[in-house]
């Protein structure tokens, strides 16, 4: 018999795992979605913080500096009346991106909203899918016109001409984007709720919004993601279809899509009224549509760790 | 699957009446008399009758049902008529929706630019598609290759870039500086020789890129999912395992089996073709359905919109319904009951 | 008229012979594009220039204006006069002679019943007829003969050159429009889109709101002309892409109203495929100034002469706005050659053109804000004036159109500079113009404080135009908003001394009263004048015999066209 101290086991010196930390790292190794994060963020930067910085009025006037090639004074170059274009493209980029983002945040709710409801209340499941149905059959053009036609003069003398734009532009985009959210939802609904742990909640007599809140939302969040993420860029490019159509914002009221609408004409004198905008566009709506790729490998237990 | 089918028929039914509430009820309540575009100079009385004859003395649901009517019944049976050249009942009498700007039966519009948007944007969606399966199974089973990357990549821009965007850098480039293309589309042209059909497909290269473009990003990625998850079933494994020749594996297999849901997607694109690209239509001038709906809306021409608008959720409703079936037809491990 | 503007006119038609000897259908297609697509090829149904212009390939009046503003006969065999006891003395009637041997595109002859016929179908009273004001004082048209048309007036007209005078005013064949009166007008399409007509071209195949294809007429009275044999007339897009498809990809021959700005013009052309043309007449591109209360909270009573206009019916504040434009810019950016600045409602001809107008011709900031100050608008903390608590706040409207968009957010900082806060709205062009009376959004309707758009005449005669500034041609809503008074200015100085010039003759006593009117109205408060425009144009340099008309149809002359090889 020995009296050699059984050496005490090593400590294992790893760090701690969580699921977010795991979501990260499989994130961290695609690499386009990697690209696209830097890519937004520096677009995210360059509107939020840009017209501070840079201090051009991107309304002002200056006939004198009519179609000016770059220069240091004008980085992109002046439009066909003097306007600076670079500050145009950051105003611009607010506009865009804020209808983006809030759109995306409205159809957002209303699919999940949707989703959930219809996957766990079997009694309302036929009548909100009908209804998705009917959403998915309205076109967005000849209906966005008519609630203009109806609803401007209320809404301008509400909130004044730019915002009440701005709402009713929202508004419209939100309200028929939030299907395909809800399909996935309520498809991933349906199925976690024959999991044990509902069923275990259920025995226990949770009600039914708990289990909706604690339990089945978090388990669906990364569909939502995603759907997030392709929803910003959706709305994006709709916003900037309806400007191009001259059906958006007023014509004094920069946006990538309508910067893209009035320098068409100019396309051969100055490409770069139009290269810039569409470029922003472009990129912008890449990086989502990458970052929104990442995610979804991400959150995907099958891939990570693979 | 008979039960299936006539279960989402009725569904249909409800549904559709519905949109055509909600689009009757939208339109009827913009501001707007429709004898304001009858010339001024009727008098008032002969107004009044014309007004009692739309119905629109009734109360509102009088007037939905008047006008159920003449979308229904009467429209159906005047496009038969034009198709077939039968006349059907009381042809002369009946009343046709009229578009207010031309003065002409909305249906005659439709059936003139019907052809322009089945040939530019039905030919963008076939040859979207012709790309995008190649494309989408090569990336599958090179996954992580370089030509995945590119084809990844090719696929994010086609959905990223507007298609406004690429249609006019297309005709700077193409139309205006080398002068290969044509920047207008001719309606008029008709496709008698060689010389003319060469014309034909030179003035349909551009609209039909851009478009085949966007389209084909979204099918690959579908393509490239759909054979991704079934690469990796057992069936392949066994498949190989027998000695097949990874041609066969991958053609006759996995492809088809692949294709289910990528179908079903393509048929759910289909109404698409018909609100035709309005924007694509716009730049390249293309007389189609989706410029026909622009005019109409900036003309504040509201049968028209009415029409037109009904049109397309009636193919969007139809389509879903097609693409349900047809999955269902395809894969038999889909039994509805 | 006198006899020597005839003449004048007799030797111009001489002249627009072409040099070229070239037989009917020689010279192949001709390929015209009018960005605003037709939609009717009756001008009688339709206000709009598009549908009128098209129009005039088919159907002739009986005489027209070349391009210098002379009457030019066309279905008759000359322009009748006192002298020539055309005109009777007592000047309450008009006899025209029917062109001998002159047939209809379908072989029969033109009569002078075709005429009788087209007065009753544009004044039937359910017709709803676009150009009854043609007709305007027409008490009877009679056929004397089957080629003598009389056409006599209720009031003595010294300028009586209005009926069956111009684009607007064609005649057409009885037989084609018989079924076609009153109420039955706008259901005969066949008639509609393919009228029979005296004009060089007959419509073939017409797609509404998409092209219209033609072809010569047999029948036209020059068996020479037209040198063209077919002619395609699309529609559709926008004034860029048009002038673009006739300047840089020469796809087309002649492209309509290129209203784009003056250096994608120039950039365009120096592809060498096609050029610039253009014509002054009597466009002037203006800011109406509305009299009346356009606020939103007056619900039905907007914009009617229930509520005077807050503040804008200040001659001062007007001024001041007019003062505040820097009128040599606009040109600058957006008309280039074919614009100058103009403080004048009535610009040519010469003899009405009114010489006291050239104080806003120069910007001038000081004197703007002075005259504000003055008139009680104290400037706010924020920029903004005010005055018993009101701001100076105005809602400017006009259609959409880059180089209307450009003016307006230039005007917009000017105006800015002096305290006034400006709202823009651009409005679809099809709309504003469209007088659809169920559209808040039209011109006639003015629910907005100030709106910009150009406006001009027929001919050379401005008594006509001018009359659309008395109080009774308010649009409002009793009439369904019809009316030129687009301002609603009302003065009754203005009426007496317009009721004057009805009954003058004679074109210098004609042209002074025209100053003196114009005058009157540019030093009120109810316009802003900005811009003299000419018409322009695109064509093919390997088109010729074309000559801009900008007091007709500007394919007034379409029968001399030819390829220049």
């Amino acid at each position: 018999m020995s009296d050699a101290a059984i050496p005490a086991p090593q400590a294992v010196d790893a760090p701690q795992r969580s699921l977010w930390g795991d979501v990260w790292r499989q994130f961290r190794m695609h690499r386009g979605a990697m690209v696209g994060m830097v890519i937004f963020g520096l677009i995210l930067f360059a509107v939020i913080f840009g017209p501070a910085l840079y201090g051009v009025d991107p309304q002002f006037i200056d006939p004198r500096a009519r179609n000016a090639l770059p220069s240091w004074a004008h980085p992109m170059g002046t439009d066909n009346i003097g306007r600076d274009i670079f500050a145009q493209i950051l105003q611009g980029g607010r506009v865009s991106l804020a209808v983006g983002i809030t759109a995306m945040l409205l159809a957002l709710f209303l699919g999940t909203l949707i989703g959930v409801l219809a996957g766990y209340f079997r009694t309302l499941d036929g009548f909100l899918m009908r209804t998705t149905d009917l959403f998915l059959a309205l076109p967005i053009l000849p209906l966005l016109l008519v609630i203009i036609m109806l609803f401007r003069d209320t809404l301008r003398a509400m909130f004044g001409p730019e915002t009440g734009i701005f709402l009713l532009i929202v508004f419209i985009i939100g309200i028929t984007s939030w299907m395909q959210t809800a399909r996935i939802v309520r498809g991933d609904v349906l199925a976690l709720k024959e999991r044990e742990f509902v069923l275990a909640a259920k025995s226990i007599g949770t009600p039914p919004s708990r289990i909706i809140t604690r339990h089945i939302l978090p388990n669906v969040l990364s569909p939502i993601m995603v759907s997030a993420t392709l929803g910003v860029a959706n709305a994006i490019i709709t916003e900037s279809a309806l400007s191009f159509l001259g059906l958006g914002f007023p014509s004094d009221f920069p946006t990538w899509g309508r910067l893209l609408f009035d320098g068409a004409n100019f396309m051969t004198l100055t490409p770069a009224r139009v290269i810039w905008p569409g470029l922003a566009i472009s990129l912008t709506v890449l990086s989502v549509n990458y970052i929104g790729d990442g995610l979804r490998d991400a959150l995907d237990p099958r891939i990570r760790g693979r | 699957m008979f039960a299936f089918t006539l279960r989402r028929l009725l569904y249909a039914v409800p549904t559709l009446l519905v949109i055509s509430f909600i689009i009757f009820a939208l339109l009827d309540l913009s501001p707007g008399d429709p004898t304001a575009n009858l010339p001024l100079t009727i008098p008032a009385d002969v107004r009044e009758q014309i007004r009692i004859s739309l119905g629109l003395g009734e109360p509102f649901v009088i007037r939905y049902l008047l006008w159920l009517q003449q979308f229904f019944i009467n429209e159906p049976l005047n496009i038969l008529e034009r198709m077939t050249g039968w006349t059907i009942g009381d042809s002369e009498n009946r009343m046709r929706v009229i578009s207010w700007q031309t003065r002409s039966p909305v249906v005659d519009l439709i059936a003139e630019r019907m052809p322009q948007t089945l040939w530019v944007v039905g030919m963008s969606y076939v040859v979207g598609i012709l790309i995008a399966i190649p494309v989408g199974v090569i990336c599958a089973y090179k996954q992580y290759s370089l030509f995945d990357q590119f084809g990844t990549l090719f696929a994010m821009i086609g959905f990223s870039v507007p298609t406004f965007f690429t249609g006019l850098v297309l005709i700077v480039i193409f139309s205006v500086n080398l002068g290969w293309l044509p920047s207008i589309y001719d309606t008029n042209l008709r496709v008698t020789s060689f010389e003319t059909f060469w014309l034909q497909v030179k003035q349909m290269i551009m609209p039909v890129m851009v478009l085949a473009l966007a389209n084909a990003a979204q099918i690959a990625s579908f393509m490239r999912a759909s054979m991704l998850d079934n690469l990796s079933q057992d069936y392949v494994r066994t498949a190989r395992a027998k000695g097949m020749k990874e041609r066969t594996v991958l053609l006759v297999h996995v492809l088809r089996n692949s294709l289910i849901p990528v179908v079903t997607v393509i048929a759910l694109g289909i109404p698409s073709i018909f609100s035709g690209a309005i924007i694509t239509e716009q730049i390249f001038r293309v007389n189609g359905l989706g410029q026909l709906l622009i005019t109409g809306i900036q003309g504040a021409d509201l049968p028209l919109v009415q029409t037109l608008t009904f049109i397309f959720a009636f193919l969007i409703v139809a389509f879903n319904l097609i693409a349900d079936l047809v999955y269902g037809i395809l894969d038999p491990r889909i039994r509805y009951e | 008229m006198k006899l020597r503007h005839i003449l004048a006119g007799a030797a111009a038609a001489a002249m627009l012979a072409p040099s070229a000897q070239a037989e009917r259908g020689s010279d192949g297609q001709v390929n015209i594009l009018y960005w605003q697509a037709i939609s009717i090829m009756n001008p009688f149904l339709s206000s709009g220039t598009k549908d009128i212009e098209a129009a005039s390939l088919v159907i002739e009046p009986l005489a027209r204006f070349n391009e210098t503003g002379d009457l030019v006969p066309f279905i008759a065999e000359s322009i009748p006069t006192l002298e020539n006891g055309g005109i009777s003395k007592d000047l309450m009637s008009i006899t025209w002679k029917v062109k001998p041997g002159i047939l209809w595109a379908d072989g029969t002859p033109v009569t002078a019943a075709d005429a009788v016929f087209t007065w009753q179908y544009c004044t039937h009273p359910e017709g709803g007829c676009a150009q009854s004001p043609y007709f305007g004082d027409v008490t009877s048209v009679e056929a004397v003969d089957p080629s003598t048309v009389k056409v006599t007036f209720g009031v003595p007209k010294p300028y009586p050159y209005t009926a069956f005078v111009g684009a607007q005013s064609p005649v057409i064949q009885a037989a084609q429009f018989a079924n076609c009166l009153g109420t039955a007008a706008p259901s005969c399409t066949e008639a509609n889109t393919k009228p029979i007509g005296t004009g060089p071209f007959v419509v073939t195949d017409f797609k509404a709101n998409d092209v219209v294809l033609l072809e010569a007429n047999p029948n036209y009275r020059d068996p020479e002309k037209p040198a063209f044999a077919s002619l395609v007339l699309k529609g559709g897009g926008d004034a860029a892409s048009a002038a673009q498809a006739v300047l840089s990809t020469g796809e087309y021959d002649y492209a309509w109203n290129a209203q784009v700005e003056p250096e994608i013009l120039e950039q365009m052309a120096t592809g060498g495929k096609g050029e610039v043309i253009s014509a002054f007449g009597t466009l002037v591109e203006r800011i109406h100034v509305n009299q009346t209360d356009p606020d939103p909270s007056l619900g039905d009573m907007r914009s009617t002469d229930a509520h005077t206009h807050p503040f804008l019916t200040d001659v001062n504040v007007v001024k001041a706005l007019s003062l505040a434009i820097d009128r040599p810019i606009l040109v600058e950016t957006g008309y280039g050659a074919s614009g100058q600045a103009t403080c004048n409602l009535v610009p040519a001809p010469e003899v009405s053109a009114s010489p006291n107008n050239d104080w806003c011709l120069t910007q001038d900031l000081d004197e703007a804000n002075r005259l504000l100050d003055e008139a009680g608008w104290v400037m706010g903390s924020d920029g903004v004036r005010e005055k018993d608590g009101r701001r100076l706040s105005i809602l400017y409207q006009t259609s959409v159109n880059s180089v209307r968009q450009g003016a307006q957010a230039l005007i917009k900082q000017w105006w800015n500079e002096i305290g006034v806060e400006v709202e823009l709205r651009s409005i679809d062009a099809a709309v504003f113009f469209g007088g659809d009376p169920g559209s808040p959004d039209t011109l006639q309707k003015f629910f907005a404080d100030v709106e910009m758009y150009a406006n001009n005449f027929e001919g050379s005669d401005a008594e006509k135009y001018l009359g659309d500034w008395v109080c009774e041609e308010f649009p409002s809503p009793a009439d369904g908003w019809q009316g030129g008074n687009t301002s609603r200015y009302c003065d009754p100085a203005y009426e007496t001394l317009h009721a004057r010039m009805a009954e003058t003759s004679g074109i210098e006593e004609r042209g002074a009263i025209a100053i003196e009117l114009n005058d009157m109205i540019v030093n009120s408060a109810a316009i802003i004048p900005l811009i003299h425009r000419g018409r322009v144009s695109t064509k093919s340099t390997t088109l010729g015999g074309v000559l801009l008309n900008s007091w007709d149809s500007e394919l007034w002359n379409v029968a001399d066209w030819y390829r220049i090889d």
